[in-house]
């Protein structure tokens, strides 16, 4: 029963297969990925509209300058004076958040953000394929131990592209302010830096999760791991506002380095140079952890 | 394809878990071209384990075992391209059709899609799922179910078949149906299928030769009729009307070994029960004797069972809680 056939064996072999059925998993449950779309929408929504801070600075939540106080000044004074608090609102968000829009700042946060919702699902997907015994029948295929974690990485990587990309059609949608960095090639930078990211942080999920059978451990580990990460980031207040301690976690956190790269391509003015370090670091990031991860694959799956 | 006598040989394989649960204890033997081997042994007795070695996916901590000649410590990758797999569990993808996970399965033994895609139509034919082959497997009942995996052990073409509890938790038909599509990958493509079980009917009407396996250890390898045979033949019982002792006139008949009288019943051994049962009826006739009551016992695996492990097979299973707690023990281990 043996007619030759050429049987691939590259070592990759099976990525994509493994990948597209992540994906397919993903991409034909529509309740799945219609509520993937929603959540994004309700962050920026009413998150970020609800936290109006440019208004705070706003000269009409100035008190009116008491009439003695007034008496003293000329006309001319009190229109220049006038003028200056006008102003005041736009300088002092410029200063702190490098742009005059809060929302456009939040939003561009949430771009990387939704990057760790995405892959922290994968450590629930890993748990999924080893009590239901899919990785059992990989595990006695010719495919490397080492594209059965890559292909997890790659499908939650290509999904948080995905995601990303509705996050910012989103936000343009609900008044993002572009900066002057903003080229059209700027897309393409966001979806490079979130693969990038993506790839990181879905390593360091599933090298949580690879020796575990029980799904309380990823949630639980999700709940720990988010919101530090999410605080501890520039994502809803600029780091060099932080206290020194928590700058020194910001300033380590690869959220803040993506969330940077995100704004400065997007909505900063400033020029690009930064750019340099943030994609360092992401990449380096991504590059460490998935190593890591798959060396843990060839200790902890060959059993 | 070279042929290989021992497509299976094992030497002193063994798996101790956490450095103290002994699951399997240094067992050797080995299976021939085109054989149907069966493990048989009660839940817990590391038929699973053992499996699981021969198949690459757990690391024995002591022995050697070679697949189609390939270590499979040393030369894994080249074991696990030549084998089938059909898992104890559902594996296949619920959420995929029937032939999305064949081709799925395709993809990660590396077969160009050109191939691929004509042999999973043909896989689906042969275990009879054409027509549900575009419906998600969600919607498969466990009959079909098995059938797919059956298939996706399938699409390597391999020349050795690995089926672990084929027919657990199945239907007497579906079983029945499961235990046809074996014998046929024996007959039609001369495979070699190496088999766990825990139902003795399916060891005695599948496999060409059986090893016994308890608490890791085999304690006896053989075909049916030979273990069967072991216990000394048939079993004939029988009551006459007169109160003659016919003890000598039976012994002479052909095939009979033994001959017994407990109370007013004679138990005979024979090796051939069909033919030796009439011609006593004959030569009692002759001699004016008329037989009352009279009855023929074949052996049974379970009886073979209970004599090399002391215990009989369904004993063994009644003990839910040690079994069970065996079971959770060594599958905390392997994972």
């Amino acid at each position: 029963m043996s007619e030759e056939i050429k049987v691939s064996k590259n070592r990759l072999h099976g990525l994509w297969a493994l990948t597209n059925r992540d994906l397919k998993k993903w991409y034909q449950n529509p309740i799945v990925f219609i509520i993937g779309i929603i959540q994004p929408v309700l962050w920026l929504a009413l998150l970020g509209k609800a936290m109006n801070i440019s208004s705070i600075f706003s000269s009409g939540s100035l008190p009116a300058m008491p009439q003695e106080l007034a008496a003293t000044f000329t006309a001319q004074q009190l229109q220049g004076l006038s003028a200056y608090f006008g102003g005041l609102q736009t300088q002092i968000m410029t200063a702190t958040f490098n742009t005059p829009d809060y929302f456009s700042f939040m939003a561009m946060g949430m771009v990387a953000f939704v990057t760790v919702f995405t892959t922290a699902f994968v450590g629930i997907s890993v748990v999924f394929d080893r009590r239901l015994g899919f990785m059992n029948k990989v595990l006695s295929t010719p495919v490397s131990r080492s594209v059965i974690i890559l292909s997890k990485v790659v499908s939650a990587s290509m999904r948080s592209v995905f995601q990303a990309a509705i996050v910012t059609i989103i936000a343009y949608l609900l008044g993002l302010q572009l900066g002057a960095n903003f080229t059209p090639f700027s897309i393409l930078g966001i979806f490079a830096i979130v693969f990038l990211i993506g790839f990181g942080l879905s390593s360091m999920f599933t090298a949580i999760t690879l020796r575990t059978t029980r799904m309380e451990t990823p949630q639980a580990i999700f709940n720990l791991v988010t919101l530090p990460l999410m605080f501890a980031s520039s994502a809803y207040f600029p780091i060099d506002k932080m206290p020194d301690w928590l700058q020194a976690i910001a300033n380590v956190n690869p959220i803040s380095y993506t969330i940077d790269a995100v704004r400065r391509l997007m909505i900063f003015s400033d020029g690009y140079g930064p750019l340099v370090t943030d994609f360092a670091f992401v990449g380096i990031f991504a590059l460490v952890v998935t190593a890591i991860c798959i060396v843990l694959s060839w200790r902890y799956l060959n059993k | 394809m070279s042929q290989i006598e021992d497509v299976i040989k094992v030497e002193g394989l063994t798996k101790v878990f956490n450095h103290s649960l002994v699951a399997v204890d240094h067992i050797n033997f080995s299976v021939k071209h085109g054989e149907i081997f069966g493990f048989l042994g009660p839940n817990g007795a590391g038929k699973t384990t053992t499996i699981s070695m021969l198949i690459t996916v757990l690391k024995p901590t002591g022995g050697t075992a070679t697949v189609l000649g390939n270590d499979i410590a040393k030369q894994s990758l080249e074991v696990r391209r030549s084998i089938g797999v059909v898992p104890q569990e559902y594996t296949a993808d619920e959420d995929l059709t029937g032939y999305e996970n064949i081709l799925l399965c395709a993809d990660l033994y590396g077969i160009p899609r050109s191939v691929s895609k004509k042999r999973t139509l043909e896989l689906l034919q042969l275990v009879e799922l054409t027509a549900f082959k575009d419906k998600r497997v969600q919607t498969y009942s466990g009959g079909m179910r098995r059938r797919l995996e059956l298939a996706c052990g399938l699409i390597n073409r391999p020349a050795v078949l690995f089926l672990d509890e084929p027919t657990l938790g199945l239907d007497v038909q579906t079983r029945a149906a499961t235990w046809n599509y074996v014998k046929m990958l024996k007959r039609e493509f001369g495979m070699t299928l190496f088999l766990t079980t825990h139902y003795l009917e399916e060891a005695d009407a599948l496999c060409d030769r059986i090893a016994i396996i308890d608490h890791g250890k085999i304690v006896v390898i053989g075909t049916p009729t030979e273990l069967k045979d072991g216990l000394g033949g048939d079993i004939i019982k029988l009551a006459i009307q007169k109160e003659v002792d016919i003890t000598d006139l039976i012994s002479k008949i052909e095939h009979v070994k033994e001959v017994k009288k407990e109370n007013d019943i004679y138990i005979i051994k024979s090796a051939n029960g069909e033919v030796t049962a009439p011609l006593i009826i004959e030569a009692l006739r002759a001699n004016g004797n008329v037989v009352t009551k009279l009855s023929l016992t074949k052996p049974t695996l379970d009886e073979v069972y209970l004599m090399y492990t002391g215990k009989s097979m369904r004993d063994a299973e009644e003990s839910r809680e040690n079994v069970s707690r065996q079971r959770v023990a060594m599958r905390r281990a392997r994972q």
